[in-house]
């Protein structure tokens, strides 16, 4: 079994558009290459946010999905 | 009846064919460029001091820079006050520059609405709403863009007309410029925003 190790989390639940974004952006920089992120979030938006920022970055985003009305994203740093 | 397939060299000599075999040319090809996009840039010129100008001004520059675009803001006349640190209660050297931060008060925490603003009423109800929205205040949208490196520019005419000096703006501003070097910004850019 593989083990993911998760570098960093962001706690993103409740906050707004940009916040959910702006602060992964901040988040990630201290991370290393290949790192992953988790963000946890509330903003309905943020699940189309999360994969044009995926995308316009480079960073992969590996998982996403939905529980509770809190939607969980894993990215990895590019 | 026999189908004959037409090779294009059969009907058009090959010199004249446009090196239709030549390889593409190597560059447009290269496995280390391939796929990279070149950093896009976004330039905002904020002309306004109004709360709700402001807001748009940080979300966007935030968001931009969160989104791995390089931006620069040019604040320029109302958009300087925002800029000034929040302790100064009054900038200006004579009295018509005084008057001035006195009726329109610096600091990005005291910034009014263009309409609705009630004496403060207006502004105060915003940021009550934006707290239970979850929405973060301008100053902090501020912070963020300053850490995701977003360039802060002021404008030296509006800082010489409104008495505003160099040590009573935030840290991390960069040193005022004029209209020459925002419109050298803007030219390179691939976008402007004028908030």
């Amino acid at each position: 079994m593989t083990t993911i190790e998760i570098a960093q989390r962001v706690d993103a639940r409740g906050l707004s558009c940009p916040l959910p974004i702006v602060r992964t952006a901040i988040a990630i920089k201290s991370l290393s290459s290949g790192d992953l992120i988790e963000v946890l979030a509330t903003d309905p938006g943020s699940t189309k946010d999360f994969t044009a920022w995926a995308k316009t970055t480079g960073n992969e985003l590996v998982e996403q999905g939905v529980e509770d009305g809190v939607f969980r994203f894993l990215l990895r740093r590019k | 009846m026999t189908a004959t397939i037409t090779k294009p060299d059969q009907y058009l000599p090959t010199e004249l064919m446009g090196g239709l075999d030549d390889p593409i040319p190597s560059d447009e090809l290269d496995p280390e460029t391939e796929g990279e996009v070149k950093t896009k840039s976004l330039v905002i010129v904020a002309e306004s001091g109004d709360l709700e100008r402001t807001w748009a001004t940080t979300i966007l520059a935030s968001s931009a820079a969160a989104s791995g675009m390089q931006v620069s803001i040019f604040f320029t006349f109302w958009g300087l006050f925002p800029l000034v640190r929040p302790e100064i209660r009054m900038t200006g050297k004579n009295w018509m520059q005084k008057m001035l931060s006195v009726m329109n008060r610096p600091g990005i925490g005291h910034l009014k609405l263009s309409k609705l603003n009630f004496a403060g009423m207006g502004p105060w109800m915003m940021h009550r709403l934006a707290k239970q929205h979850g929405v973060a205040k301008p100053g902090e949208l501020l912070e963020m863009a300053q850490a995701l490196g977003v360039r802060l520019i002021p404008c030296q005419m509006s800082m010489d007309m409104m008495g505003v000096s160099a040590d009573q703006l935030i840290d991390g501003v960069e040193s005022a410029v004029g209209a020459a070097t925002a419109l050298e910004l803007m030219a390179e850019a691939d976008a402007t925003l004028f908030i």
